[in-house]
């Protein structure tokens, strides 16, 4: 983690569960925050990408959360941090195509979230912390 | 309030902000600014949703029932809306979808693209009569049928009379519903799931009709959450997905005409193009067309104001999913008995209100318009919206309607603002003074 770089900005947003009206707002400004900082293109992809994903997930399964927006000159972190059932095996779930009432291997979801896999192959490193019953924290980062 | 102007499009006042996005965008001008705060001018309104959509503080909703409702009956029977089906990713199965829909509460499914391929059938028979006005209006947008009764009364003899594919949907389920499982239709309700708030208020204060034969609307962002959860889990055989291609293309703009299978046809999307389409119609520029489907929302009803999914990406999804549909149509048999055992052409007439004339008596509106007029001229025409209202020639009509004043126009409360200030400066120069360091003295 990088500790010895100045957070040059940080931005949160607010996730209200089960609102679709709503959802897709907070990635939606999130890349066009990025946009206009000037970030290379391909990291801003990568980036409104992972985070619709992560959006998503807290609007389908959580209770609420928040997505947390951190630049600096070094890395562009985003933290999502929810209140809701967690997730239970973690390396489960990051196997391409797991989903977690399916029999089938193959559903890859019908909702708008590509799941944690597909974070993972966006983001440069990716870190998730879980505790069933309490909510999920994942940071995505991507190197400048 | 009055049943004839019940709407669902509503405000909800604590997210208002009093800006001017919505009275631009409303194609009725039936949104003003009033002390900070949105209103909607009832008997404008016809539920296009533009408001809704363009809100940037989600101020603007529409009122739907939530999904909790179906359970004042006693079975209950999901209408879905062909929108529906390109609301979901990696969908590659109808009829999963349909199952779900009923795994969340219902008893049956029955598609109103279904409802649509009758519909077409009944449309088809009226298009070949030949005293109709031409060209044929498509009755099927609500939104449009109620901005022909406001903007352009003169074209309501063009509308279609035939009743909606939600409605005949409806009467078809429930007839057949009870038929199988020998219960009374009074224990069954049926539920349109929605992508359209002008379809919610056609439920309530239906056109064409005294009572619809729907009993509720469940918006589409109200059971999606629960659809993706339920779509996860395995197939079950019960089967539900009867509709041809043709009735769920309907759910795009020029699904309609297609199903119809005619050459001669226009389809418009997008409320802006359907109003420059329509003033053509009544200059008599079309009358060599023979129909007109004229959708209110951009893309077809893939773009409802209460659908989840960007409405490009949906009606791509529909037109990929409709390929892989082979299912066969109506048999005669079929159509032959909905003709005789459902309404499905409009009961009453569709009637014309005029909500936009200035006076009942013509005289009065001359006098009114001239009013306006000159009132207008003094107005900087500028259409900022501060004043609350969509442009300074509206500010004028308004104030001729006394429902407005000159002074809420912030400049010309500018403009007084300066010239009383100038008269502040010019009576201080002639108040008479005491001499210099005039503290009073209590000396």
């Amino acid at each position: 983690m990088t500790m010895n770089s100045e957070i040059l900005m940080e931005q949160i947003y607010s996730i209200e569960p089960e609102n679709f009206a709503l959802a897709g707002e907070a990635s939606s400004s999130i890349k066009k925050l990025l946009k206009q900082l000037g970030v290379d293109s391909n990291i801003v992809r990568r980036a409104a990408i992972a985070s619709y994903e992560a959006e998503l997930n807290q609007v389908i399964h959580s209770l609420g959360g928040t997505i947390t927006l951190r630049v600096d000159s070094k890395e562009i972190r985003i933290i999502a941090q929810d209140v809701g059932p967690g997730i239970e095996d973690i390396d489960l779930a990051m196997q391409e195509g797991y989903s977690t009432a399916s029999a089938k291997a193959r559903e890859l979801g019908f909702g708008a979230g590509m799941g944690l896999p597909n974070i993972k192959k966006c983001a440069d490193r990716l870190l998730i912390d879980s505790k069933v019953g309490q909510g999920t924290r994942i940071e995505i980062v991507f190197e400048l | 309030m009055k049943k004839e102007y019940y709407h669902s499009v509503t405000l909800d006042k604590k997210r208002c902000k009093g800006c001017t996005n919505c009275i631009k965008r409303c194609p009725t001008e039936a949104i003003r600014v009033r002390d900070g705060k949105a209103h909607i001018i009832n008997e404008r309104c016809i539920d296009c949703g533009e408001c809704i959509r363009v809100c940037p503080y989600h101020a603007k909703v529409a009122v739907t029932d939530p999904l909790s409702f179906i359970h004042r009956f006693k079975y209950k029977i999901a209408l879905p809306a062909p929108t529906l089906y390109g609301q979901f990713k990696n969908l590659k199965n109808l009829n999963k979808l349909l199952v779900s829909l009923k795994n969340i509460g219902f008893d049956d499914v029955f598609e109103v693209a279904r409802g649509a391929d009758y519909v077409t059938h009944f449309i088809k028979e009226e298009l070949n009569r030949p005293e109709r006005e031409h060209p044929l209006i498509s009755s099927a947008c609500p939104a449009i049928v109620r901005l022909i009764q406001v903007r352009f009364p003169e074209l309501i003899n063009n509308i279609i009379p035939v009743e909606s594919p939600m409605e005949v949907a409806a009467q078809i389920a429930k007839k057949e519903f009870c038929e199988k499982n020998h219960v009374h239709p009074d224990e069954v309700g049926t539920f349109f799931i929605t992508p359209c708030a002008a379809k919610v208020t056609s439920i309530k204060n239906p056109i064409g009709r005294s009572k619809s034969s729907v009993d509720g609307a469940i918006s589409i962002l109200d059971v999606y959450g629960p659809l993706v959860n339920e779509l996860r889990k395995p197939d079950n055989a019960l089967t539900f997905q009867k509709a041809t291609s043709f009735g769920i293309g309907w759910a795009n703009s020029t699904g309609e005409s297609k199903a119809l299978g005619i050459d001669n046809y226009l389809a418009v999307d997008g409320i802006n193009n359907v109003i420059k389409v329509l003033e053509e119609v009544e200059n008599g520029k079309l009358t060599d067309l023979d129909f007109l489907e004229a959708l209110s929302c951009t893309g077809g009803c893939v773009g409802g104001p209460l659908v989840f999914e960007n409405n490009f990406v949906a009606k791509n999804r529909i037109k990929k999913l409709v390929e892989q549909v082979h299912n066969e149509k109506l048999s005669d048999g079929e159509i032959k008995t909905a003709e005789s055992s459902i309404i499905w052409k409009f009961e009453k007439h569709v009637l014309p209100k005029p909500v936009m004339k200035l006076d009942e008596n013509i005289t009065v509106a001359i006098q009114k318009m001239e009013l306006m007029e000159k009132i207008h001229k003094g107005l900087p025409g500028l259409d900022c919206g501060s004043c609350g209202s969509p442009s300074c020639r509206t500010l004028a009509e308004d104030i001729v309607r006394g429902r407005a004043s000159e002074m809420d126009c912030i400049f010309k409360l500018r403009e007084k603002v300066k010239k009383m200030a100038q008269e502040m400066i010019e009576l201080a120069e002639k108040i008479p003074t005491r001499g210099e360091g005039g503290e009073t003295s209590e000396d």
